[in-house]
């Protein structure tokens, strides 16, 4: 079963729609005429502008940083070095202790920044300022050899890093099919349309912090720049209605937050805008690290798996710790009797690697799924069929049984609408004139997360109508709709009755936009407000009533293994003389509980699949090892998936609910369309060619012959 | 970005006179290259020429059948004009495949053919350069490669030239009018772009004060076939990592004429005389494609990075060829 | 060095002091607090700045403000004068063609400047017959709108939106 097709009218408001509705965007007309403000698109009286200064080497010590020239412009207002800039309260966060030492810890850090009266002096001003480096030697590149690999701490792994289930040493050995394999993938940029913006405003006498901040997480950002800059949280507010995209990389503060903070402390009763540039954002915004994945499958002949290991080696930074856990859907995805996974860390002088869309399950199910694909290969099972083989009846990490768990089902549902049966496995066997042609499958899988910690707050007013509050951001994931949409369901009445209150700090705490938890977490607090506001004044409220209530802790957490899973299919065309390598066609089948506005849904689902489809065949952050910096830093260089590149895209759910996770029954869409869809695609460029391509992205060369 | 003057006179020779009288001063058109490298701060000019007023911006037919584009013709409007369709649809195709909707229409036919490179080291003032910076290295010989240059490269400059124009323009032996302080002169498309020698901070044979005023085609060959061909990462708006403009003209199943120029392998628009050669009086097989291929890529000089672009290069021009003679087969 | 330029926007004239160096984008961002164009790179490499320089969609990151004096600039909020959406506007929410938004008042500009792009008849790079009539089938849709980069993937209904008015 799926939802009506995208593009009918919006249902018409004066219905009470329920939350599965395919309600148009509240905000649409906002967006589409471009009067949706956005963090540095807030009005301002006589802004300043701040512009950074970024260190040209990877590791080293400032020894001087000349500022003259910068200062006799016209219009300069300062010029923020380590020598003068304000000191902050808490350094023990490095990536935070912006301008507070001379060290140089990565390329493209912030070592001084110039606030001016118009940008076009800002700029020019930064160029004008010369920096002297003492510098030491520097080490950027990830190899499996490193010397100093270690395991990284559970607290920020946020899972063990090692497992060990069976003997899978034994197994391997006994297993008639194996499959020893590395794939690689490369460093990967969210680029989120709307570059990270802050604009700031410092009040004395009490010290009052405002922030216009382009963030997926109002409170988080607050908590941060309280921290650093020593005031209470509630002298803190971070405001952010729109938010340009963030993929994770708005998930949580970063320099750039801290270095207008300073500026903005420095020049009290101005505003301070800064908007980083495209290549800035290659240095500070954060990245999916790089990643070397060995995975070693053991089976029988029928395809039935035995071990299952799979070792990942990753970097991190210096500056800042991160671990990408790309192992983690190895211990639960498939049956195999016998796993062990692990997770291995090299520290380099590199900047901070951070979220982005399904950190660790999009690099680790391209391995996984390419494994897989390999071994259905070396089985000759097909490779719908092989997975089908292998699918657990309960968690074989933890031995719960799954809250619902219907990867089968989508297998099969995806293998029936792309019209998989009867396929050909023999690779290089279809051609249409030029271009050679194959089809590809791959699992997809993402945890239903909530994250605790949110409150909504309901009041009614004397027009009738209920203001729900709650700091939750959107991000372009329907948040404005959705949230609206489960207010008015949790409260009963209809959406036109519901004026939804997000982006700001000082409403009710909101957890991050991260992880695919937003709806789940935000939607239970909603809940839990309603049904306060229900029991403390009844269905029939006075104007004025008012309730706030938290979201509460939900037992199920721990006793159901919840997961979201889904299925890729995809065609593939790769060019017989030039290698090029195009996707005329995806299909996604998903599991995601109940699926809240078809619309949004689909749309964050069908992004996913296309980021999915840039991921396979674009995405690389190319690094010079002599420099220590990302050489194409910037869109021309950094190639994402532009309109040409994405063909028929097609999402599909199960009609469900998981009456486990939260009251909505709904899991998060966001991350999941990108897990496994570059297996798929790279699945069903060696089904094209006979070319197995272990490292991504698929780049003509790599099919040349 | 450093301040600077802008003007915009009327007339060409005022132009003229006006970037000949101050070294600081460069001439500026659709601005989609220069306004980027005044932010990347790869030129800090004194002093801006405007010239859209003074450049024509028309399509002529001249005399001996040939065309003339003013130097100020955007690139849309001579991708799509009727004439450059239908006589030189190679031109229209080449344009087609660059940049995007917006851009072409803001770039202008002057504007294209003095393009800079892309080279990532040439666009980042942290990284030493020979083209921006004279004497101070080149980073992209021992560095990221992947778009260095496999033909007439040297030890100073690996960068290649970005245009698709220019490629179709070579293929089709174009000429350039060039108004300078001492008078027009025109110069064949094939020569204009230089290769780096020891110089790569020009790029072209121009002189400060010389300003591009058109190009003119000659008139198209009769009977034969054209087609451009780019191959690139992303299925557009991306730089090529080769590309093949191509006119054979075949007579019984056997090449009577070649004319073939590639991009993305060099520092200018490579015109491919020696294919060209190999492929006169040659019978229309795949063994031809082969070997003319073979031959003008016998010198390549690959690296690291970009040994790709020999086979991938080797593989386009068949492709092409085999393309434009299916019937003769 | 400042200069006084007259920029025509969305049907209001602005008599505006800019520096040379200031940017179509700037000025109208900046200067004259029109923010329905966006600055997504400011390299000509996003799309996001896409307006309409009298009919034609140029990108406004890469025009020099005061090589435009006397310009007439629309933006997406000038494509809806009177509160009513411009149809491709209203194509983009019915067809939910955007996410976050931040790309979608250029993808809409864009769109606009395309579909008279090829209403003039004008062929792309997806055209097989350079000679012959355009048909905007999806292809060539897809092909016109690449400068305009989503990183939402919003691509499949940003076509469908753009085809539902084409016809």
């Amino acid at each position: 079963m799926t939802a009506t097709a995208p593009g009918n009218p919006a249902t018409p408001v004066s219905q009470p729609p329920a939350a599965d509705e395919p309600m148009a965007r509240i905000e649409g007309r906002a967006k589409v005429t471009g009067t949706a403000p956005y963090a540095y698109e807030h009005p301002t009286t006589e802004p300043l502008y701040l512009h950074p200064v970024l260190s040209t080497v990877a590791r080293g010590r400032v020894t001087a940083v000349h500022t003259g020239d910068a200062e006799q412009l016209d219009g300069v207002r300062a010029v923020l070095t380590s020598k003068n800039a304000p000191r902050l309260a808490d350094t023990s966060d490095l990536e935070f202790a912006v301008l507070q030492s001379d060290e140089v810890t990565f390329h493209g850090q912030i070592v001084a920044a110039v606030a001016a009266d118009s940008p076009e002096t800002a700029r020019e001003a930064a160029a004008l300022v010369r920096v002297d480096y003492e510098e030491r030697p520097h080490d950027v590149i990830l190899r499996s050899d490193h010397q100093d690999l270690y395991t990284p701490g559970e607290a920020v792994a946020g899972a063990a890093p090692d497992s060990h289930q069976g003997d899978t040493d034994t197994a391997l050995a006994r297993s008639v099919v194996l499959v020893d394999q590395t794939y690689r993938t490369p460093r990967e940029y969210n680029n989120p349309m709307e570059p990270h913006s802050t604009v700031a405003f410092w009040e004395t006498l009490p010290e009052r912090l405002t922030l216009y901040d382009s963030t997926q997480g109002a409170h988080t950002v607050r908590a941060t720049m309280a921290t650093v800059f020593g005031l209470p949280e509630e002298n803190v507010r971070v405001i952010a209605p729109h938010v340009g995209g963030g993929f994770g990389s708005k998930g949580a503060a970063k320099a750039h937050n801290v270095l207008v903070g300073l500026a903005a402390r420095a020049l009290p009763g101005r505003t301070v805008k800064l908007a980083l540039t495209r290549r800035h954002m290659f240095s500070l915004t954060g990245y999916r690290p790089p990643t070397i994945q060995r995975i070693r499958l053991g089976a029988d002949t029928e395809g039935r798996l035995e071990a299952l290991v799979h070792d990942v080696t990753e970097l991190t930074s210096r500056t800042k710790e991160y671990a990408e856990m790309s192992g983690l859907s190895s211990r639960m995805m498939y049956a195999a009797p016998d796993r062990t996974t692990s997770h291995r860390l090299t520290a380099l002088d590199v900047p901070v690697p951070f979220w982005m869309r399904a950190p660790g399950e999009a690099p680790g199910m391209f391995a996984l799924e390419s494994a897989m694909d390999e071994l259905a290969v070396a089985c000759g099972v097909d490779p719908v069929e092989l997975r089908v083989r292998n699918d657990p009846g309960a968690d074989p990490q933890t031995g719960r049984p799954w809250s619902g768990r219907h990867l089968v089902q989508c297998l099969r549902e995806g293998a029936e609408r792309f019209g998989w049966q009867g396929r050909d496995p023999v690779p290089g066997h279809h051609r249409d004139g030029a271009w050679l042609v194959g089809t590809g499958v791959a699992s997809a899988v993402y945890p239903r997360l909530t994250s605790p910690g949110s409150a909504a707050e309901i009041e009614y007013g004397a027009d009738g109508r209920y203001t729900v509050s709650i700091g939750a951001a959107d991000i372009g994931t329907g948040a404005w709709t959705v949230l609206t949409q489960i207010s008015a369901e949790a409260l009963g009445c209809p959406v036109d009755r519901v004026t939804l209150r997000i982006g700001d700090s000082d409403l009710p705490r909101a957890t991050v936009a991260g992880g695919s938890s937003g709806t789940s977490s935000w939607g239970t607090a909603v809940h839990a407000a309603a049904r306060a506001f229900r029991g403390e004044h009844g269905a029939d409220p006075r104007p004025g009533a008012r309730t706030r209530a938290e979201a509460p802790e939900n037992p199920d957490l721990e006793r159901y293994a919840m997961y979201s899973f889904g299925a890729h299919f995809a065609e593939v065309r790769v060019h017989a003389d030039t290698g090029e390598v195009r996707v005329p066609r995806m299909l996604g089948v998903y599991s995601v509980g109940r699926v809240i506005n078809p619309r949004t849904a689909r749309s964050q689902l069908v992004g996913g699949m296309v980021m999915g489809l840039s991921m396979a065949l674009h995405e690389q952050g190319v690094v010079d090892p002599r420099f220590g910096n990302v050489v194409n830093g910037d869109l021309a260089g950094y190639h994402v998936a532009a309109n040409a590149d994405v063909g028929e895209v097609e999402a599909h759910w199960l009609e469900e609910s998981d009456p486990h996770l939260n009251p909505m029954g709904a899991a998060g869409v966001g991350e999941i369309g990108i897990v496994g869809t570059a297996a798929a695609i790279a699945n069903a460029a060696h089904h094209a060619t006979g070319v197995r391509v272990r490292e991504l992205p698929l780049t003509p060369d790599r099919f040349l012959r | 970005m450093r301040p600077f003057e802008y003007t915009r006179p009327a007339r060409a020779a005022e132009a003229v006179a006006a970037v000949t009288a101050d070294p600081g001063a460069r001439y500026l058109a659709g601005g989609t290259n220069l306004v980027d490298h005044l932010k990347l701060g790869l030129t800090a000019p004194t002093a801006l020429v405007d010239v859209r007023d003074a450049l024509d911006d028309t399509v002529r037919t001249l005399a001996d059948g040939g065309t003339s584009i003013g130097a100020g013709v955007p690139n849309s409007d001579l991708a799509a004009h009727p004439e450059i369709r239908r006589r030189y649809p190679v031109l229209s195709a080449a344009l087609l495949a660059g940049a995007s909707g917006q851009l072409r229409n803001m770039a202008t036919t002057g504007g294209n053919l003095l393009q800079r490179t892309r080279c990532v080291y040439f666009q980042d003032v942290t990284t030493p350069c020979n083209k921006r910076e004279p004497g101070s290295g080149c980073s992209a010989l021992e560095g990221h490669g992947r778009d260095n240059a496999v033909l007439g490269a040297s030890e100073f400059c690996v960068a290649t030239h970005p245009s698709d124009m220019a490629v179709a323009l070579c293929a089709l032996d174009a000429r350039v009018r060039v108004l300078g302080p001492d008078g027009e002169r025109t110069i064949p498309v094939n020569g204009f772009h230089r290769l780096p020698g020891a110089t790569p901070e020009r790029d072209t044979v121009l002189s400060h004060g010389e300003l591009v005023t058109a190009v003119e085609l000659p008139p198209p060959v009769p009977g034969a076939r054209s087609t451009y061909r780019k191959v690139r990462e992303r299925a557009s708006y991306a730089f090529a990592l080769v590309s093949v403009a191509a006119l054979v003209q075949v007579r019984d199943s056997q090449f009577v004429d070649a004319r073939i120029a590639f991009g993305g392998l060099a520092h200018a628009p490579w015109r491919a005389r020696r294919a060209e050669e190999v492929l006169r009086g040659r019978p229309v097989t795949e063994e031809s494609f082969q070997v003319a291929a073979d031959a003008e890529l016998a010198e390549a000089r690959t690296g690291r990075d970009n040994s790709y672009k020999v086979p991938l290069t080797v593989n386009t021009l068949a492709s092409v060829l085999r393309e434009l003679t299916e019937e003769d087969r | 060095m400042d200069t006084t330029i007259t920029l025509h926007v969305d049907g209001a004239e602005h008599t505006l002091t800019v520096d040379t160096r200031t940017t179509l984008l700037d000025a109208l961002r900046d200067r004259l607090g029109v923010t329905s164009p966006k600055k997504g790179c400011d390299h000509g490499q996003c799309g996001s700045c896409t307006v309409l320089l009298g009919d034609r969609r140029i990108l406004a990151c890469l025009a020099l403000a005061v090589a435009h004096d006397g310009a007439r600039v629309t933006t997406a909020a000038g494509l809806a004068p009177d509160g009513e959406l411009h149809p491709l506007a209203r194509a983009m929410v019915d067809h939910d063609g955007f996410q976050c938004g931040y790309c979608t008042p250029g993808q809409v500009c864009s769109a606009v400047g395309m579909l008279a792009e090829a209403e003039a008849g004008w062929p792309s790079h997806a055209t097989r017959d350079l000679t012959a009539a355009t048909e905007l089938d999806d292809a060539e849709i897809r092909e016109r709108m690449s400068g305009n980069l989503c990183r939402c993937g919003a691509y499949p209904n940003i076509v469908a939106a753009i085809r539902e008015v084409s016809r």
